[in-house]
């Protein structure tokens, strides 16, 4: 393996790695604009100069790769004044209009000059005219005068999408970024072509004008889309909320993790927070008087569930549940231990498949548009499809007094008649969920729960993979997580669940749960851990595991 | 040292207030005979060293303003009319005071994509420094209208709306040319 020096740091790096590689794993910057590690090298944008002994030119970083010891400077006087005259040229024909741009503030070209621009501009020629504000797919709108021509959208549908829609046309300082023609960027993936985008040529039709980005703040969460679990930034305009117009979430951000979406997330994913202030979002407890649900409140609502559940469990009739995999683990975990230990449930199914299969591939996107199914499974619920069916043919039958329903709408996986003859035949249903839906509507008691965002836990994607999700906002009216709903239900009746927050549940569940003994929030992190059914960690992964616990208690 | 130690307690001579009382009485007559007989000088063609104190008659005589004086905020019109606001946010960004609260959205058809939708001041929180003005890339929110007079009945009311903003003009006439820094160095 080469050993190289970098800024004076001595570097064992892998051979065929190139210098920006090496710097990026020594943690030191070289600026980039047509480099993405996600992405093939082309060394395009040039900005990337570093001088390197015993060479006459300034190398490019991204595409040489490092030999025996080769000696990098990347703060040399040369260099900086090399990536200050290519700065220059790219920006000859840049518009410039910063104050209009929804990449102001996270773009690589402000950074940059600010960084080792700062020169005055010797242009004095008019600058060329391009089209501007194009929409160019569902959710992109190109701006030419903007583009450098990285080409790092090019290679992404080339490569990542393989949808191959976008080209470079024309020549010289006319050379100008479109769609071949006839075509639209709408591949499933289009969006990401906006987040690689260094500069404010791609921007997102839905994210435009609505704010500026250094109003938002960031937390680290998981796309609760599909079972992938693509990690993922949630985007909030905490400080100026009269921006927000009812809409809490702004955008979704992908997050780096090697193991589950490398950089990558799916349009599908990154529009599915909507839900979390839909039109049809659940923020008040409601109860049936008279046939019509009317609000209500915690106070008035609990004791009468209570009252139900009680009786239902004194006259020794059946109460049955139906969990949700849309729950977290420590909901499903909270509801499992609450339902055997008092109401005497032991099969909880969970899954309610859609009538028609919904899109899949076999890269981001998958079948099961649930996010902890997986978890439900660990968990001991029963995630098979028929169970649900068998449970509402009970209900239809009239064997069961008390149902509890999370989440679901029936409709979505099984005959009208079905559902409206199951409903019916329980004499009680309560609803706990996050928006409303045809079971909700026929439910006798609406118990609101929050939404991803504004909740703490942790989910487990198709492969095991536990990761967290963290509060972004505040819940909505009276929502409550469902672990908490389920904690205040059990403060009443039968033995009381001592929980306080999430974690709390979380320990309780690695200490009875094979699967994922042995971990806990300091450890899962960013990252997540993988489970495993023997309930043995990865190898690797426990001694990550073992290592992050430390360093959390230290 | 005490804060209190500064405060010597007063003599039985002080305690009736009389000399206080005097010396006011003095200052105040001073001040009426110098006027007096200042403003009689300068009636009959005399100039006197000193002039006498000066009372305008607002409203309907009003002060001129230094030409730098920050008064009521207006925004900037285009030819056509249109706000030369783009909605960059600059302003509602660097406002220490949080006062500005803007909306933008799409300018069909036109060059320049953005413009304010919302565009509110409110001047119960504005503490008039300016900074809107410093930060506009665009030179599109001045404060020269030469309003100072900002008064409502409700907090609601200290609102200042973007159609408000844009009709307000500049009043050149409220601000006067500082002849007395004619010719010499502005400091």
């Amino acid at each position: 393996m080469p050993t190289i020096t970098i800024d004076g740091k001595e570097l064992t790096v892998e051979k065929g790695k190139t210098i920006i590689q090496a710097a990026d794993e020594a943690g030191i910057d070289i600026p980039r604009y047509c480099y993405h590690p996600g992405l093939s090298i082309v060394g395009q944008c040039r900005i990337c100069l570093v001088e390197v002994e015993k060479m006459p030119k300034l190398q490019v970083a991204c595409y040489t790769p490092v030999m025996d010891g080769m000696v990098v400077h990347t703060q040399s006087e040369r260099a900086r004044k090399g990536r200050k005259d290519v700065l220059e040229f790219l920006l000859v024909n840049h518009p410039i209009d910063c104050p209009v741009c929804d990449q102001a503030g996270e773009c690589f070209l402000q950074d940059y000059y600010m960084k080792f621009g700062l020169y005055d501009s010797k242009m004095l020629e008019d600058k060329n005219k391009k089209s501007k504000a194009v929409p160019i797919g569902k959710h992109i709108v190109l701006d030419s005068e903007r583009c450098i021509l990285c080409t790092r959208c090019i290679r992404f549908c080339d490569e990542v999408s393989k949808t191959n829609e976008l080209g470079i046309f024309h020549r010289g300082d006319h050379a100008e970024l479109l769609p071949y023609p006839g075509k639209t960027v709408d591949n499933p993936y289009s969006v990401n072509v906006v987040d690689i985008c260094p500069v404010g040529a791609l921007t997102e039709k839905d994210f435009r004008f609505r704010t500026r980005v250094w109003y938002l703040d960031e937390t680290n969460s998981v796309c609760t889309g599909c079972s992938t679990g693509c990690n993922i930034e949630v985007h909030t305009n905490k400080k100026r909320e009269y921006k927000n117009e009812g809409r809490r979430v702004t955008r979704l951000k992908p997050r780096f993790n090697k193991d589950v979406n490398e950089y990558w997330i799916c349009d599908e994913g990154r529009y599915s927070f909507t839900y979390v202030d839909a039109a049809d979002r659940l923020g008040v407890v409601m109860k049936r008087v008279k046939g019509e649900l009317q609000e209500s409140t915690w106070a008035e609502v609990m004791p009468e569930v209570l009252t139900a559940l009680q009786s239902a469990k004194e006259n020794n009739k059946r109460i049955a549940v139906l969990g949700s995999p849309k729950m977290t683990n420590e909901d499903l975990f909270a509801l499992k231990k609450f339902a055997s230990q008092t109401l005497g449930v032991s099969q909880m199914p969970v899954t309610v498949l859609p009538k028609e299969k919904p899109f899949s591939d076999d890269f981001l996107i998958r079948e099961d548009k649930n996010p902890n199914t997986k978890g439900a499974g660990y968990l001991g619920y029963d995630t098979d499809h028929k169970a649900t069916r068998k449970l509402l043919d009970d209900c239809a039958s009239g064997g069961v007094e008390l149902l509890i329903i999370f989440h679901h709408d029936l409709e979505a996986g099984f005959e009208t008649e079905l559902v409206k003859s199951a409903l019916s035949g329980a004499k009680t249903v309560v609803f706990v969920g996050s928006n409303a839906n045809t079971t909700s509507a026929r439910a006798t008691y609406i118990l609101p729960s929050c939404t991803y965002v504004e909740k703490e836990g942790t989910f487990t994607n198709f492969a095991g993979r536990v990761q967290k999700i963290n509060r972004a906002i505040e819940p909505l009216g009276d929502s409550l997580p469902e672990w908490t709903i389920i904690r205040n239900l059990s403060r009443k009746i039968g033995k009381a669940l001592a929980y306080f927050e999430a974690e709390d549940v979380f320990k309780d569940l690695t200490k009875n749960t094979a699967a994922f003994s042995g971990m806990s929030y300091s450890a899962i992190g960013d990252g997540g851990l993988v489970a495993e059914e023997n309930g043995k960690l990865k190898q690797g992964d426990a001694k990550a595991a073992a290592q992050k616990t430390e360093t959390a208690t230290a | 040292m005490n804060v209190h130690d500064k405060y010597k307690p007063l003599t039985w001579w002080e305690k009736t207030y009389l000399p206080a009382i005097i010396s006011g009485v003095l200052l105040t007559f001073g001040h009426f005979r110098r006027n007096m007989v200042n403003h009689i000088k300068k009636a009959i063609g005399m100039k006197p060293k000193v002039s006498g104190a000066v009372t305008f008659q607002y409203p309907e005589v009003r002060r001129p303003f230094w030409p730098r004086l920050r008064t009521l905020h207006r925004l900037v019109r285009r030819e056509d009319g249109s706000p030369r606001c783009v909605g960059c946010m600059m302003c509602e960004t660097v406002c220490p005071a949080h006062c500005i609260y803007i909306v933008a959205e799409e300018r069909p058809e036109n060059q320049i994509e953005k413009q304010p939708r919302i565009f509110d001041i409110d001047l119960g929180k504005c503490i008039f420094c300016g900074y809107c003005v410093e930060a506009c890339p665009e030179d599109a929110i001045r404060m020269d209208t030469g309003i100072v007079e900002i008064s409502a009945y409700t907090r609601n009311d200290m609102m200042i709306r973007r159609d408000q903003l844009l009709s307000l003009e500049p009043k050149k006439e409220y601000y006067t040319e500082r002849p007395d820094l004619e010719g010499k160095p502005v400091l």
